[in-house]
């Protein structure tokens, strides 16, 4: 039985449709993604699952349950890592995870040692005494993952876990969430960064304007939606669009961005050669193989990150 | 692996399905955050709210009183200029803290501390956010109401035990003000609507028999702040500080249960609203 059942799930600000009538189940144990550009309407679905936004039409149910009707008893097997961190500034490192398990209404004794236990997961352990304007981007990061963590939850809502954060830090982050996936815990991620998805997610939809475009594997997108290489090349700005004609028909299908030239074919150091035999000397080329980024331009011809 | 939330989640399925969405029984547990955050806090924060009505009083009952002299109390008998303020500043300091916990405080948090957020990622539920917070707001009140009596004592300006019964309906003029503080909040969309609030409170503080008595005003104008709640918790504060009651006692803290129970219900249906987007 899945763990998330959403159908036709709406929802409306004034004349603004944010969510347009998408359909997805999570089965359990499951790493889940919701991929798109900002203003997709991802977080407001992850909004949805936990019963802090009320859906327009539409069915939704968590764990069995509909989180409108019994959002308490929902968010007890949830963890939710919103996009802005919502750690209380008013209190400590430390005192944010006891007080946000006194939330779910754990017992304090409980929460001692899961607190430490907690701190020691995010590598937090030396900051349980800081306040929580002392701490990096990352720190507060870990500790808002730590957080959702407190009361062991079956689902966890990351929504982009890892905006902001540097590579390093993103690192260290992805290898936390394998270890929970790896304890069956269902995690369902909202992102904007391809490799992220591909990293984390077993299966994703993409979305945008608030509807489902496409939904697979990452594997299995890439394959239907993209060739398996891409040969990026720059003419200069001022150059690209009109090279377009020169290249046209060279590639499985060419796409022309403000700053570069995207061509899609199987073997692209191939392609690569057939450019330079043809004379048309661009400024820098890569060769690189096919990404969700260009699934996406494929199904919405736009870039994920403006 | 055993569940920790299963007690809580057993608990939890069990509400009534009125209920279910908006409260989980918890709101204890945003009272402990907020004696934690005053544990940690700044005390000068909080002192201020103390020392607003002690300036007034200074400023006002002994300084102007001076010119004045007495004047006559609710008992007909003459009382000091500062005598007669001295309750009035009480019923206004637990207005003004009320509302300024239940409008600002609550609108600061829901709009730019994320701190409700955090909370209703949790178990808890939308009520269990309104009663703690309410909760903390009447603490605060106790607070400033306990310390404003201690100096009304040592300045000599109470002449009854009754005196002490100011502390308790100050707790209800503050739960009055700030249940419908909190139901108000729920309609506000920007700061600049926030600046509406002085603009009603300030004038009610000014005519509602808190400096001089309403018999100064023309007919129709008493009728306008007869109907407004601060003028019946200066008229009751009056009364309790030297222990003279009248039928109209009755009236102004039925004026109060009333507008408890319509703040109280406006905020339950309004929760949604306020909380939930």
């Amino acid at each position: 039985m899945p763990v998330i059942q959403a159908q036709n799930l709406t929802k409306k600000f004034g004349d603004f449709t944010a969510v347009d009538g998408i359909s997805f189940e999570v089965a359990p144990g499951e790493s889940f993604g919701l991929l798109g550009p900002n203003g997709a309407g991802k977080s407001t679905t992850m909004r949805m699952i936990g019963g802090t936004s009320l859906r327009t039409s539409g069915s939704l149910t968590v764990l069995g349950l509909d989180p409108e009707e019994r959002g308490p008893e929902v968010r007890a097997s949830l963890g939710v890592v919103p996009q802005q961190d919502s750690l209380d500034e008013e209190l400590r490192a430390r005192d944010n995870l006891i007080v946000y398990g006194r939330y779910f209404g754990l017992p304090r004794a409980y929460l001692e040692t899961k607190a430490d236990e907690l701190l020691e997961f995010a590598q937090l352990t030396e900051k349980a005494k800081a306040k929580v304007n002392a701490l990096s981007g990352g720190m507060k990061r870990r500790l808002t993952i730590a957080r959702g963590l407190v009361n062991e939850p079956r689902i966890l809502l990351l929504d982009e876990p890892t905006t902001g954060l540097d590579p390093q830090a993103r690192h260290i982050l992805w290898d936390r969430l394998f270890r929970l996936k790896e304890q069956g815990v269902t995690l369902v991620i909202t992102t904007h960064f391809m490799d992220e998805a591909e990293q984390l997610c077993d299966r994703l939809v993409v979305i945008d304007h608030g509807k489902i475009v496409a939904e697979g594997s990452p594997q299995a997108l890439i394959r239907e939606y993209s060739t398996r290489e891409v040969v990026e090349v720059r003419f200069g700005s001022a150059r690209n669009a009109a090279m377009e004609a020169e290249l046209r028909g060279m590639a499985e299908r060419i796409e022309v961005l403000p700053d570069r030239i995207l061509l899609y074919a199987r073997d692209g150091e191939g392609l690569l050669e057939q450019i330079s035999r043809r004379g048309l000397n661009p400024l820098t080329s890569l060769v690189r193989r096919s990404s969700l980024e260009d699934v996406f331009l494929r199904l919405t011809g736009r870039s994920l990150i403006d | 692996m055993s569940d920790v939330m299963a007690p809580v989640k057993e608990r939890l399925a069990n509400r009534p399905s009125w209920l279910a969405p908006l409260y989980a029984g918890n709101a204890s547990a945003v009272i402990e955050r907020g004696f934690r955050v005053i544990r940690n806090a700044n005390w000068g924060v909080i002192a201020t709210g103390f020392f607003e009505p002690v300036l007034y009083l200074l400023a006002m009952g002994v300084g102007m009183g001076a010119l004045v002299g007495g004047v006559p109390g609710p008992d007909g008998r003459e009382i000091s200029y500062a005598m007669f303020i001295a309750p009035a500043l009480l019923a206004t300091s637990a207005m003004n803290g009320a509302i300024y916990d239940s409008v600002n405080n609550v609108f600061f948090k829901l709009r730019y501390s994320k701190v409700y957020e955090g909370m209703l990622q949790t178990s808890l539920g939308p009520m269990d956010v309104a009663l703690g917070e309410i909760f903390m707001a009447l603490f605060r009140g106790l607070l400033y109401a306990v310390g404003f009596l201690g100096v009304l004592g040592v300045m000599g300006l109470v002449t009854s035990w009754w005196a002490l019964a100011m502390i308790p309906v100050a707790l209800l003029i503050a739960l009055g003000f700030a249940s419908l503080g909190m139901a108000v909040t729920s309609f506000m969309k920007s700061f600049q609507q926030l600046d509406l609030v002085p603009m009603v409170l300030l004038p009610m503080f000014l005519f509602s028999s808190t400096l001089f008595p309403i018999s100064v005003y023309p007919g129709w104008v008493q009728g306008v702040i007869q109907a407004l709640p601060l003028w019946h918790g200066v008229e009751l504060m009056r009364q309790l500080s030297i222990g003279f009651f009248s039928p109209m006692t009755l009236v102004h803290l039925s004026y109060f249960a009333g507008m408890t129970v319509l703040g109280i219900t406006l905020v339950t249906f309004r929760l949604r609203k306020l909380f939930l987007r």
